[in-house]
Parts: structure tokens; C-alpha cells; sequence
């Protein structure tokens, strides 16, 4: 029994190491990474850390979305099934902007 | 212990915080606030008093425009705080457009040009209203056939000797001409600086309630050091609910929140190129707070960062105070002989 309990556990352990998002802040009105190399299926969540409004969008062949806007210490996430690059901005603050490879 | 907090109390009106400032005549804490010595230039388009004086001529020349009736300055004029002071420009032929020419006042430390951002850099823009139909309305090619064929030849050839009169020498030059029109000694920056007698108390409190988020909220998108964020926002203006309204940066960038969005103008100057806002339709300092503290007119799509504001009428009045700070004393300005 308490094998059982230890072989679940683990497999939850690990489903929810591979599930944690890759997380990108804003802040002082720029991403904090530049560049990120995740994997398809991979989610990145985006963190407002600056006192305002902030927006996460790309108009991008591999992935056109529009995350809208949202204030300090919120997050919004999203899942990339597709490979290729992704340019990533904040539409408010146009000179944010980061890019995404995502890889097979 | 009954000491020290006495102390605190005391000292907390002479060292109120916001923003970690220290509201005190040149604090450490609002060095941001200075612009930089120097206005950024492209390694493409480094500066040189030649090039600058080119830029001049051609940028107050009405030869530049197809019916010969209109420079650059027709709209940016140094007389009008390098705006026009109408609600919106005038383009070809007498036609009323459709937008405010903005203040090219500091446009050298913007990383992004135009009302919509449509050009990413000072050369771009200097081309814009040149080869727009409503605005200059220039045949390029005569232009640059006349400019071939003229004084100016010469002086293209000084100045870019490897290529001459071209559009992009022109834009260049008319760039490096905007780099040099800057605002950076008003009696704000010299409170900064440390002068303490630079401001009155009134000017000083505007600037407290200016840059708190939970008062006049201002400093959000007019940001440090040039009172702009570059950024773009609807705010929510009485034109946003007409008809087929101006979608601003929409055409640029198609994303939801910025249809009616616009770029934050710096306030730097801002005594000298009323009307306001992009559409031109505060005529004072005073209707522009009005607006403001209503939260924006139309609330269609209005922007995230925009709220309605609690002010008294003194605190209003004290912000007004300190964006009238914010006007370096305009010097005389000498006017460039063109070239025959």
C-alpha cells in the first residue's frame, strides 16, 4: 500500500515538474529574458512585475496571439504547439520584446 | 523611543515618500528625471554641425513641398513650440487633417515616432510628410532634381561625400537638424539639479501628486525623463465615440487594445504647443485635467492604466503649477538663409 501511495506520488511529482511553466517577467518596462529555447508542448507563463499595465502579444506566423492586459502580480500562460520563432511584444510598450524558439 | 517618533513625524512632510523620492531640491532619488548630456544618434547618422546646418535649411525650405508652400516648419514651427497650436495640421492645398502636428520638441530621445508609432526612427519620420499625399505632397523625383541642381548640391557633397543629394542624405540631415531642438533647463530640471528655489511649494506638491498612483497617476505613461512612456494608450477621448473614429496604432499593430490608441507625448514644453491630446481637442491644461479626472469621455477600449482621479481643486491646480514648470525659457531662434 504505502508503495503504491510512493509510485503515485512520484508520478505526480514528475507530471507536475514537466507541466511548470517557463516564467518570463516584465519589469521596468522590458521582458527579462530576451530569448527563451523551449520545446512543443512547452507553456511560458508572463508575469506583470511593474506597477502598470502590461500586454503580451505576437503577430508571428508560428504562434499570433493576444494575451491581453493585465496589472502587477498577475500572470497569464500559454502553450506552444507549433515550432518556429516567435517575436513577442507589449503592445503599450512597444520597445518590449523577447523572442520564443520553439524547438521539436 | 516618544523622541524619535516625534522626529518622524515632523520630518515627514519635508521628506514625503512616493515612489521612493525624496521630494527635495536635487535628491538623488529624482536623478531620472534629467535627460541625458547628450541626444542619441544612429552609428549611421552620427552628428556634425555641417550636416546639422543642412538639416536646417531644409527643414525650413518650402521648395521641399510639391506646391512649394510648405517646409517642415509650416507645422513644427519654433515660434509655436515646434507644433502649430491648431486643434489639427493643415496639409496641401489648405485641407484640415485629420491629427494634431505633434511637438518635435525632444523627439531625438523617443525611440518611437508619429502619433501612431507607424516610424521606428527620426530618418523614417523626416520622410513621412514628404511623401504623404495630404500632407507636403512632394514629387521626390523633382525634388531631388531641383536639389541636384541647385546650392544645395554642393553642400550634399561636403557634407556626404560619398553619396550626395539622395532621399536619404535629405532625411538625414533634417534628422540630425530635430536631434538638436531640446528642452532640458526648465525650473524643473533646475530643482532637480538642486536649486531649491526653482519651484514654488505648489510646483512641488503638483509633482508629488504627478508622479502617485493613487492621485494624479500622471507619471504612469509620462514617465521619466522625458514625460513620455514611448507607449501607446487610448484615453478614451470624445473622438473615439464619433463614427469611423481614428483607430491610432490599430493600423500598426492589429491587437484589440490599441484601436484608438495613441503615443504618449512628452509634457516637456507643454506651455508652448497647446491645443492638447492627438486629436487637439483640450484647448488649456485646465481641460485636459478635466478629462482625466473623469476617467476618459468614451470608455469603449479605454486604456488599463487610465482611472478616474480623486483631486481637489488644489490639487489640480498644483499639478497644472508643475506641468507649467516644465517650459525651458525659449531662446531667440535664427533662422537659416537657404541656398538659391
Amino acid at each position: 500500500m504505502i508503495l503504491r501511495l510512493l509510485i503515485v506520488m512520484l508520478f505526480l511529482s514528475s507530471n507536475a515538474y514537466s507541466a511548470s511553466p517557463v516564467v518570463v517577467g516584465q519589469k521596468d518596462k522590458a521582458f527579462t529574458v530576451e530569448t527563451i529555447n523551449i520545446k512543443v508542448g512547452d507553456k511560458v507563463r508572463f508575469k506583470n512585475e511593474d506597477p502598470f499595465f502590461h500586454n503580451v502579444f505576437s503577430l508571428s506566423d508560428t504562434a499570433f496571439f493576444d494575451l491581453g492586459s493585465f496589472p502587477k502580480g498577475e500572470h497569464r500562460d500559454i502553450t506552444f504547439d507549433k515550432a518556429g520563432v516567435i517575436d513577442v511584444e507589449c503592445a503599450i510598450h512597444p520597445s518590449m520584446k523577447m523572442t520564443i524558439n520553439v524547438k521539436e | 523611543m516618544r523622541v524619535i517618533l516625534i522626529s518622524m513625524l515632523f520630518s515627514f512632510p519635508m521628506q514625503c515618500l512616493a515612489n521612493n523620492y525624496v521630494f527635495e531640491a536635487g535628491h538623488a532619488s529624482l536623478q531620472e528625471w534629467l535627460l541625458p548630456d547628450e541626444v542619441p544618434s544612429p552609428k549611421s547618422n552620427p552628428q556634425t554641425q555641417q550636416k546639422i546646418a543642412l538639416g536646417k535649411q531644409l527643414f525650413f525650405d518650402n521648395r521641399l513641398s510639391g506646391n512649394k508652400g510648405m517646409s517642415c516648419a509650416s507645422c513644427h514651427s519654433p515660434d509655436k513650440g515646434w507644433a502649430d497650436n491648431l486643434p489639427t495640421a493643415i496639409g496641401n492645398k489648405g485641407k484640415v487633417l485629420g491629427r494634431a502636428s505633434p511637438t518635435i520638441m525632444n523627439t531625438g530621445f523617443n525611440d518611437i515616432q508619429m502619433w501612431d508609432g507607424r516610424s521606428p526612427t527620426l530618418e523614417d519620420q523626416a520622410l513621412g510628410p514628404l511623401e504623404s499625399d495630404v500632407e507636403m505632397h512632394t514629387d521626390m523625383a523633382e525634388l531631388l532634381l531641383f536639389l541636384n541642381n541647385s546650392a544645395y548640391t554642393p553642400i550634399f557633397n561636403r557634407v556626404f561625400p560619398s553619396k550626395g543629394v539622395s532621399k536619404e542624405t535629405m532625411a538625414q540631415a533634417i534628422a540630425a537638424f530635430e536631434r538638436t531642438l531640446v528642452s532640458n533647463n526648465s525650473p524643473f530640471d533646475q530643482w532637480v539639479k538642486g536649486d531649491s528655489g526653482a519651484l514654488t511649494q505648489n510646483q512641488i506638491n503638483g509633482f508629488k501628486l504627478f508622479v502617485d498612483s493613487e492621485k494624479g497617476n500622471c507619471a504612469v505613461c509620462h514617465s521619466a525623463p522625458n514625460f513620455t512612456d514611448n507607449g501607446f494608450h487610448n484615453l478614451g477621448l470624445a473622438s473615439f465615440g464619433q463614427e469611423k473614429p481614428d483607430v491610432g496604432r490599430y493600423a500598426k499593430v492589429p491587437i484589440k487594445l490599441m484601436k484608438g490608441a495613441f503615443k504618449t507625448p512628452t509634457i516637456r514644453d507643454i506651455t508652448l504647443s497647446a491645443p492638447y491630446f492627438h486629436d487637439g481637442s483640450a484647448s488649456t491644461l485646465d481641460k485636459v485635467m478635466v478629462h482625466y479626472i473623469k476617467g476618459g469621455e468614451v470608455k469603449t477600449n479605454l486604456s488599463p492604466n487610465l482611472k478616474v482621479l480623486s483631486l481637489t481643486n488644489k490639487e489640480t491646480s498644483d499639478i497644472i503649477a508643475f506641468m507649467q514648470s516644465l517650459t525651458t525659457p525659449p531662446e531667440p531662434f535664427n533662422l537659416p538663409v537657404l541656398p538659391l
